[in-house]
């Protein structure tokens, strides 16, 4: 099986660590990482930038939001990764999704560590 | 013993937005302050045994509320301590205090809670004194630390500064859009000059440059609750890209070492990028401003992997937008740098001669107008230039920097 693992926290609190708490909590989690890595079972991961570098396309009207998306009567149902140019290039994508499957929203958020990981299968 | 830095970390993110709703129910600084410390000491008690509540801000309020109305209630009418459990029943509180608390009002509370540090009558570093003690909740030798002064100064000049801003009065009706928009304008400016005044630390492990991270936290509060605000945005890039720099900044000696001698592996990536996505965000909004442009320079600097690759076209055209909006001769000088760069030292000189009478006490435009003139071969003019900037100089470090010029001076004169 194939399993994302979504990672919450508060990131008021988390943002407000100094760069050695960062470091620490970061080289205990790469400890964990190069282990199911080494076993292949560690695929991709991502850290994301903070909700303030969010925007939000709502897909109802195309509507563009400045922050994160909010709303909890929707559920995560998946997830793209994209190199583009800039933001304008990325909200593009995602009205042309809007168009394919409308309802709900697109929230684009930066990406601030991407590790490829072992690879992976198409399934 | 079990770790309980969460707490810490859940109480000091919640500050703002607690001692803020406490200030508008009390109108009373010391009160509000004094509810929100008695809500801490019962969230140590409370919350290890309990776990976080869902809202640590929302829990912190309404506590904090019943507890200094509690005290209000006894020194009236001077009747029994009420039991420990009793007011520390707090299982059901939350769920209604989290509808009840709405989230416009938080906006306004908190905007209040630093507006009231931007009074016009306190100089810059008594708003960020400020700010820090009753924002960022730091301690009075906290801040006397970062201001390098002792625990006494800082307590007389921080209780000096809140006797002034609560003489004149706190706002504590809801501001109007255009007010708003000031309230935010003035506060932006202060998290800018707490910033800054870390900035200028040249260790980045003391207490005086952890003032950064205090204003890039603050400048988050302010995104959190004004999100498509294009300045807010351009202000935490600024910083965010500004702060990325700060372990290539400065030697051993505590030296500062100028931009395009940085060791840029040096420089921080995951605020660089936050800053670049900021930017790209607030690009969006076609509202631009002197933080968004500011922090765009900053942006082309630190895209550059080495400093020959500068976009020097560009921070050019950024500088003259910004003389455009908010026209000084420090932005000129600023922008003389890049013109140097671009077209050479002769058209930079050009471009800053008419602001010799404005600047002429100022370090930096001495120090330009001589290494310009040390680039166009005009030695003994350069000299002059470099004599009266360090005449000038604020640091240590910058007349180190004006006397290393000097010494190349001199060697040329010699080896002639």
């Amino acid at each position: 099986m194939l399993y994302t693992v979504l990672c919450y926290n508060d990131e008021a609190a988390v943002f407000a660590w100094t760069k050695e708490e960062d470091d620490a909590v970061m080289g205990r989690l790469n400890v964990v990482h190069e282990k199911w890595e080494a076993k292949g079972k560690l695929k991709p991961s991502i850290r994301l930038l903070p909700t303030s570098a969010a925007t939000t396309l709502r897909k109802k009207d195309n509507e563009v939001l400045d922050g994160p998306y909010a709303e909890t009567k929707e559920q995560l149902l998946g997830f793209y990764v994209i190199e583009v140019d800039n933001l304008e290039e990325g909200l593009e994508f995602a009205r042309e999704l809007t168009a394919a499957n409308p309802g709900g929203a697109y929230e684009l958020r930066p990406i601030m560590i991407y590790n490829p990981g072992a690879p992976v299968e198409a399934r | 013993m079990p770790d309980l830095g969460w707490i810490d970390a859940a109480l000091i993110s919640a500050r703002p937005q607690a001692v803020a709703a406490l200030l508008r129910y009390f109108r009373d600084l010391d009160l509000a302050e004094e509810a929100y410390q008695d809500a801490c000491l019962r969230a140590l008690k409370n919350w290890p045994q309990n776990g976080p509540p869902r809202d640590p801000a929302a829990w912190l309020i309404m506590v904090g509320r019943n507890a200094a109305i509690d005290v209000t209630r006894r020194r009236a009418k001077q009747t029994e301590l009420p039991d420990e459990d009793q007011i520390s029943d707090l299982s059901d509180v939350e769920a209604d205090v989290v509808q009840r608390l709405d989230e416009a009002d938080y906006r306004d509370d908190v905007l209040r809670l630093l507006f009231i540090c931007c009074h016009p009558d306190l100089p810059a570093t008594q708003q960020v004194a400020l700010a820090l003690r009753i924002v960022s909740g730091l301690t009075v030798p906290q801040i006397a630390r970062a201001f390098l002064v002792g625990d006494s100064a800082m307590e007389q000049r921080i209780t000096r500064a809140k006797a002034k801003v609560t003489g004149a009065g706190v706002p504590f009706e809801a501001p109007n859009a255009v007010e708003r928009a000031e309230r935010l304008a003035s506060v932006a400016a202060m998290v800018y000059l707490v910033f800054n005044e870390g900035y200028s630390a040249a260790d980045p492990a003391s207490d005086r440059a952890s003032l950064c991270d205090e204003a890039i936290r603050l400048a988050r509060l302010l995104l959190r609750m004004y999100s498509s605000e294009p300045e807010i945005i351009g202000l935490l890039a600024l910083m965010l890209l500004q702060h990325s720099r700060i372990a290539a900044r400065f030697d051993a000696a505590g030296n500062g070492i100028l931009l395009e001698d940085q060791d840029r592996t040096k420089w921080k990536r995951s605020p660089i990028q936050e800053g670049l996505a900021l930017i790209d965000k607030a690009m969006r909004l076609r509202s631009p401003g002197p933080y968004q442009i500011q922090a765009a320079i900053a942006g082309l600097h630190a895209r550059a992997d080495t400093a020959a690759e500068t976009d020097w076209a560009e921070i050019d055209a950024l500088y003259a937008a910004l003389e455009r909006r908010t026209p000084s001769p420090v932005v000129t000088l600023n922008r003389a740098v890049a013109v140097a760069k671009l077209s050479g030292p002769q058209a930079a000189l050009d471009l800053i001669a008419p602001l010799a009478d404005r600047l002429g006490g100022y370090f930096y435009f001495h120090g330009a107008r001589g290494s310009f003139l040390m680039q166009l071969g005009r030695n003994t003019e350069a000299r002059e230039a470099f004599n009266q900037a360090i005449a000038l100089a604020n640091t240590p470090t910058e007349a180190a920097h004006i006397r290393q010029h000097l010494d190349t001076l001199a060697k040329a004169a010699k080896e002639k």
